[in-house]
């Protein structure tokens, strides 16, 4: 069977590859931070299997994750020069290969959608072929490693140290963005732990007037829009305003179809995921990624478009849901 | 009431622009403070959730690959191609690739688009390529707009895509605390019917302003020759 672990190993090895390259990388100021950066990422990432299993301790990895957030919080990471073809070798090598160079970028997808849909029934000896429940991150994963293979035969790329670079290149543009969804994840589980979601929920249920449908449906859609903007994820959002006010209001009192109710509040929740720059991966990461001065740029793009689907999300509840 | 204060901690870092890691480092540590963990615990915390929370960087694995192919022109080539169509525009191409990603995020494709694996090496470049084809070399301001949109057509079609599957997170999170919680049965596949009506709305708005950004483009881009420069930047 093939385990979703297999690549979190592969992953965390090419940090650690990458953290040596970038200590003897002379052309960044700050090699040193930046290769114990990644270096922890890497190896934290290799350790995390144990964790899971609750085979070794949790602590030191925290420790290792607050010190990474240190690293990249007070400035000691920086990048280098990478290394990389002029804008004149690039135009002839497109020239040279043409469209050819889709292929491999084109693998990814096409071996993902092969694993989602039609390896994830396979089973050898009685055993699924992909880890069961992980069969989309074990098709990003295979298709990345097929992609390479077959870009490096095509492109005639004898080197595995120019992907590599390449790809340190790029994760040193991106830098302390890389680890920001990680460490959002888990203050979520700590607001979990600490009982924030109760304290909104109480604070919720003691304003909101009992009588009105309109205003109750208007607080849980707000609600779950604000509250996943604090909290970056509508997953977080939702058993807390679905306790304070969707079940016992909206279902409970007002007899709302509790599948309408909850699938549209749930996107009411969404809508605050465009907006918040709490929800790092899509909002954040994708800015260093594509290089933006405005590591607000997206948001800033999404947030017309969010106002007006929140809109949208009370008005299809309010007139389908009751 | 005193827990709530980690929030505050969150929206001050933020308003007060804090490196986000720092900020959300102290508002995990003080909310677990404060919310009676020990320092122990805390620590705990960051390490459970960093183990817990790798699937989100898996993404890194498509790095070296793409690296690979940018460093032999793939951006340059999406450039080419698109350029061939010649009345596909900026907006219609991110209009189309929105449409895609949602009908992709809809059949269970979440990982089939992304912003490392397409919008980076193809969907920035054709964006960019099909505006350069009528105006030519942009300016800085109108590159970043151009990309903020790529990476807004990516987040809208997943968000209000995905949710039309049965087997996504958010559908099986629903499912999950409701039934445990509640102890009725909801099936996955009404929850999905539901979410058709949102999916249908936010094509139409986000794909109106994706064809709207090609007249925001060439208000920006005629301007922008009639005063080239610095004398422009400073009207605006």
């Amino acid at each position: 069977m093939i385990k979703a672990e297999w690549f979190y190993w592969l992953v965390g090895l090419s940090f650690l590859v990458m953290a040596s390259q970038m200590v003897t990388d002379r052309s960044n100021p700050k090699r040193y931070g930046t290769g114990a950066f990644w270096g922890l990422i890497g190896a934290g990432f290799i350790y995390s299997s144990w964790v899971v299993t609750k085979q070794a301790p949790a602590e030191p990895l925290g420790v290792a994750v607050l010190v990474m957030a240190g690293l990249a919080g007070f400035g000691f990471t920086g990048r280098g020069t990478p290394r990389t073809t002029t804008a004149e070798e690039r135009a002839a090598s497109a020239a040279r290969f043409g469209n050819r160079l889709f292929v491999p970028a084109l693998t990814i997808p096409v071996v993902a959608m092969a694993c989602a849909i039609g390896v994830k029934n396979l089973s050898f000896g009685g055993e699924p072929v992909l880890q069961t429940g992980s069969e989309t991150i074990l098709g990003l994963g295979i298709g990345a490693v097929v992609a390479l293979v077959v870009g490096m035969v095509m492109l005639r790329e004898k080197r595995l140290s120019v992907p590599v670079q390449s790809g340190r290149s790029m994760l040193e543009a991106m830098g302390w963005a890389m680890l920001l969804p990680q460490m959002l994840a888990t203050l979520g589980a700590i607001f979990q732990v600490s009982g924030v979601g109760d304290q909104v929920g109480k604070l919720t249920t003691s304003i909101l007037p009992k009588d009105s449908l309109v205003i109750a449906i208007v607080v849980y859609c707000v609600g779950m829009f604000a509250f996943t903007i604090i909290m970056g994820n509508a997953f977080a959002a939702f058993p807390v305003m679905t306790a304070a006010v969707g079940w016992p209001v909206l279902i409970g009192h007002f007899h709302g179809n509790a599948a309408a109710v909850l699938a549209i509040g749930m996107l009411a929740g969404f809508c605050g995921t465009l907006v918040t720059p709490m929800a790092a991966n899509f909002n954040i990461v994708p800015a260093a990624l594509l290089e933006l001065k405005d590591q607000y740029g997206p948001i800033k793009a999404q947030l017309p478009t969010a106002g007006v689907l929140l809109g949208c999300n009370i008005v299809i509840m309010t007139l389908f849901a009751f | 009431m005193i827990v709530l204060l980690g929030v505050l901690v969150v929206v001050l870092g933020f308003a007060t622009k804090r490196n986000p890691l720092l900020v959300v480092g102290v508002a995990g540590i003080a909310t677990g403070l404060l919310g009676g963990l020990s320092p122990g615990k805390v620590l705990a915390a960051f390490g459970e959730g960093f183990a817990g929370s790798r699937a989100v960087t898996i993404f890194a694995i498509t790095l070296p690959v793409i690296g690979l192919l940018e460093r032999y022109g793939l951006q340059e080539q999406a450039r080419n191609l698109i350029a061939r169509f010649g009345r596909l525009t900026t907006g219609r191409f991110l209009a189309l690739y929105l449409g895609l990603r949602q009908l992709g995020a809809a059949v269970g494709l979440t990982n089939v688009f992304g912003h490392a694996q397409t919008v980076r090496p193809l969907a920035v470049p054709m964006a960019e390529g099909a505006a350069e084809r009528k105006y030519g070399a942009l300016p800085d301001r109108t590159r970043e707009k151009v990309r903020s949109f790529s990476a807004s057509a990516d987040n809208i079609g997943l968000f209000f895509g995905e949710d039309v599957f049965l087997a996504v997170g958010s559908i099986l999170l629903i499912t999950g605390f409701v039934n445990t919680t509640y102890g009725t049965h909801l099936e996955p596949l009404h929850l999905a019917l539901w979410a058709i009506p949102t999916a249908v709305c936010a094509f139409v708005v986000h794909g109106w302003r994706l064809l709207r950004l090609d007249r925001q483009l060439e208000r920006d881009l005629l301007t922008a020759d009639v005063q080239p420069g610095p004398a422009v930047e400073a009207a605006q």
